[in-house]
């Protein structure tokens, strides 16, 4: 029990780090706040592009490509741009790699939920939408577009939380992450208290996603329940 | 010119065949920690998914807060805190051993909201007709309602094993000689990114078929939700 509170609750060395991890939680702050929205971004063109464009080739390109990065580990990606692209002669800053390996894998990730998405909007509202005079463009973006993103909304909250969780491989690539921090002061004071309160921040924080996730999903489920 | 250099520099004959053995070694730690972790991780689920079924109230709340918990918390934490924090109390871990066991919990938290999810997808009357028959509770799971669910449940449960079977390469954070360790410190032994190249196609070689079925399964299972 001492040996618990001595390494993985000891106050003193709490004191000391708590600003120090707190930087880090900033940091990943922002980076969650970049990655994210470019995410839904690409993700949603990727998307938009499977629906609009009508050449095979190029649909079963598209399907290529989100296969593609949803076979390849996300830390492996980022390690792959960080040491592979410099014999390139490009040379990212690590928080460079981290914003483009995350888009390349969320755009696949997000991709292949908004086209599930739209892909459970049923035809006759684009038909009807079509009907009205509006183009394939307009009816995307007006008519199917809000419907796919209703449908699928659980799964965007549930990509955004895995997002989140996944900044965390940033601290690989010595990005000052809140992980980083807290790896850092582990090995300065030989405590792992560090790790622990970054561990406690981070389920301080995500904890209520999840159970938010939690209700969306109920909620999404009983309708269909009752009907199936 | 260019395009010979390229080709020099990451598709390296050379060097491909001087670190192929060691690429291969490392695949077979992916392979072996990625089967046991999805064994595990989803005969846990399953027994977690049961026993919240079970009408104990004190229960389901225990196994609902411990899998939100292993929801949230960020898979590359787990295995910091397995392999870095534990031996502190004096329990040490491998690093194979530590990052099965993270990735175990987390399977296990994710699939049994899947499990859970199906058995709940089956309407009241379905356990009552079962258990009217004489069959007993775990009878009735095992024989009627998890078999009906297995529909809804497969594509999410694809999805989610193939997630985290790829959280292998965290092991790597861990000193774990498995494909993204070997190929990262063969190539800087090398000078020459030909390894990482490698070590990126031995992930695509793992997991793309997984990738394709799981998509095949999809398709063919109608429900295309994660």
């Amino acid at each position: 029990m001492d040996l618990i509170v001595q390494y993985f609750f000891n106050l003193e060395v709490l004191k000391e780090v708590t600003p120090y991890v707190l930087a880090g939680l900033w940091t990943s702050l922002k980076i969650s706040a970049w990655v994210i929205p470019l995410g839904l971004l690409s993700g949603l063109l990727v998307a938009m592009a499977g629906f609009l464009v009508r050449n095979r080739l190029v649909r079963a390109l598209l399907v290529v490509y989100i296969d593609l990065f949803r076979a390849f580990p996300p830390l492996v990606l980022l390690i792959f741009l960080y040491t592979g692209l410099p014999y390139l002669g490009v040379e990212l800053s690590p928080m460079g790699c981290v914003a483009l390996g995350f888009m390349l894998n969320n755009s696949s990730y997000f991709g292949e939920i908004f086209r599930a998405g739209l892909e459970s909007v049923s035809r006759g509202q684009h038909e009807a939408a079509r009907s009205t005079g509006l183009t394939r463009f307009q009816s995307l973006i007006h008519v199917e577009i809000p419907q796919a993103v209703r449908n699928v909304f659980p799964d965007l909250v549930s990509n955004m939380i895995e997002v989140v969780k996944l900044t965390t491989i940033a601290s690989v690539v010595s990005v000052p992450d809140m992980l980083y921090a807290a790896r850092t002061a582990q090995s300065m004071l030989y405590n792992p208290t560090p790790i622990v309160l970054a561990a406690a921040i981070y389920l301080a924080l995500l904890w209520p996603l999840v159970m938010l996730l939690n209700h969306l999903e109920t909620r999404q489920r009983r309708p269909s329940a009752g009907a199936a | 010119m260019q395009l010979e250099q390229l080709i020099f520099t990451f598709f390296n004959g050379e060097v491909a065949v001087r670190y192929l053995p060691q690429i291969l070694k490392g695949a077979v730690v992916t392979v072996e920690l990625g089967l046991v972790i999805i064994a595990a991780g989803l005969a846990l689920g399953l027994l977690l998914a049961y026993l919240r079924s079970l009408p104990s109230r004190a229960l389901r709340l225990l196994i609902t807060i411990w899998v939100d918990i292993l929801r949230a918390l960020p898979p590359l934490v787990l295995i910091i805190l397995f392999y870095y924090a534990l031996p502190f109390l004096g329990v040490s871990l491998s690093a194979f051993a530590a990052t099965w066991l993270a990735l175990t919990l987390v399977l296990a938290a994710f699939s049994e909201e899947v499990f859970w999810a199906g058995i709940e997808s089956q309407p009241r009357g379905v356990m009552e007709a079962a258990r009217s028959t004489g069959l007993t509770h775990t009878q009735a799971m095992a024989h009627v309602i998890l078999p009906q669910a297995c529909r809804l449940m497969i594509a999410p449960l694809t999805n989610r094993v193939i997630a985290i079977t790829k959280g292998t390469a965290y092991g790597s954070v861990a000193a774990l000689n498995e494909i993204l360790n070997e190929a990262t410190s063969a190539s800087s032994f090398a000078g020459n990114p030909t390894p990482l190249m490698m070590g990126a196609v031995g992930y695509l070689v793992i997991f793309l078929p997984v990738v394709i079925a799981g998509r095949t399964i999809e398709r063919r299972h109608g429900a295309g939700r994660h």
